[in-house]
């Protein structure tokens, strides 16, 4: 059992990491890596989300019925979102309206049906826990990093503060829309490079 | 604050200086996976611009008759998602009765609209702008437009890419993403000619 927790959760921080080797929910991980602090909130949000719904569809694996188990299990994930929204209005406004629609959007991001279409369907709840909380962990890094990378380039700062002086000529380029494509780009072309001079991992 | 900007103002705007694809990242995932051939590309499109339009008006009626009457105004993520998600299945079905090569190319693509970001997040756009209803109809048409537009134009580029030699890590997604980039670049080219808030 706990072999198979470590394989699950080395797996998607590495090998089948949703973001750089699946490519899913790339959406949301160009539309809100801009600035740090709003990419840790929503980081928060989706971990909560995926591991939760991927509890309630593994319990409910055996009650749904196959042709509409997409429904159902939008309609769980949509509940979750619901919570997340209603919380971050309440104690986060400020970062709850610059993510406008976004927190929204977690609904349709593909990492969390994909966890749960492909995993939770077929497992126990706790280790579907334990899938969804790993995937969430993988998707988390990657935005934390190409986040730290647009904050620091596009505006001299990282979490509001200024670290680079007045000598920093801002990549303005960086904060806007393609500089989160090229950004992504060059973090897969890096990613891709180092595993594909491992033979090991090839697929 | 969206009184200024007429029907068409907002449907130019929504193809050229807000792409959904290129500014607001919307719909990045079919974007990636589907734009392989033009083909396949054109079908998806139509598919999206149709699915779009229907479902931000049906959203629009829903929202303003049903949601914010009663003040179940969170309930919204919920509506929103059933509305696409029974749409797509008509298209789906629509598809299939009218072209079986469409069908078989799109495959597995199809169910994917409804968790194509773009589609609900034109419905929630709309509702964070305060739309009228028709320029919400038009912002979901604009948006489907500008959607397709990307997606052909990206996969005539892959088309040619087949028989570039490319760097062996940027195969796939990564060369995709940084031509997503360069197109974004050219898009920006229109800011200014018109605004959406």
């Amino acid at each position: 059992m706990n072999n198979k927790i470590n394989k699950i959760t080395l797996a998607n921080l590495g090998r089948d990491n949703p973001v750089f080797v699946q490519i899913l929910g790339i959406c949301s991980t160009l539309a809100v890596t801009n600035v740090l602090k709003n990419t840790v909130v929503m980081s928060i949000g989706l971990v909560f989300v995926t591991a939760l719904s991927n509890v309630t569809v593994s319990i409910l694996r055996k009650q749904i019925p196959t042709r509409i188990r997409m429904m159902v299990t939008t309609m769980i994930i949509a509940s979750y979102v619901i919570l997340v929204d209603i919380v971050l209005k309440a104690y986060l406004p400020d970062v709850s309206r610059q993510l406008g629609p976004y927190v929204g959007l977690i609904i349709t991001n593909c990492i969390i049906m994909g966890r749960a279409e492909a995993f939770a369907l077929n497992n126990k709840p706790f280790i579907s826990f334990v899938d969804g909380m790993s995937s969430g962990i993988g998707y988390t890094y990657v935005l934390l990093i190409i986040a730290f990378f647009r904050e620091l380039m596009g505006s001299g700062t990282v979490w509001g503060f200024t670290v680079l002086g007045s000598w920093w000529v801002k990549w303005s380029i960086m904060v806007m829309a393609p500089g989160a494509f090229f950004m992504l780009a060059v973090f897969i072309w890096i990613v891709k490079g180092v595993i594909i001079k491992d033979p090991e991992e090839v697929k | 604050m969206s009184e200024g900007i007429g029907v068409f103002g907002i449907f130019f705007a929504a193809i050229f200086t807000s792409n959904i694809l290129l500014t607001l990242y919307l719909g990045t995932c079919s974007f990636l996976a589907v734009s392989r051939q033009v083909k396949t590309a054109v079908g998806l499109g139509f598919a999206v611009i149709f699915v779009m339009t229907a479902t931000s008006a049906l959203n629009w009626l829903i929202y303003n008759f049903l949601l914010k009457p009663f003040d179940l105004d969170y309930l919204k993520y919920i509506v929103f998602i059933i509305v696409i998600a029974a749409f797509v299945q008509i298209v789906e079905m629509v598809i299939e009765r009218v072209s079986e090569t469409l069908y078989t190319a799109l495959g597995i693509f199809l169910p994917l609209i409804t968790v194509n970001c773009a589609i609900l997040g034109v419905s929630l756009f709309m509702i964070i702008r305060n739309y009228t209803f028709s320029q919400s109809v038009s912002f979901g048409l604009g948006s489907g437009v500008g959607w397709m537009i990307a997606i052909i134009a990206m996969a005539g580029i892959r088309e040619k890419l087949a028989n570039a030699r490319i760097p062996k890590g940027l195969e796939g997604a990564g060369i995709t993403l940084i031509i997503a980039g360069i197109m974004a670049m050219a898009f920006m080219g229109f800011t200014g000619m018109m605004g959406l808030s």
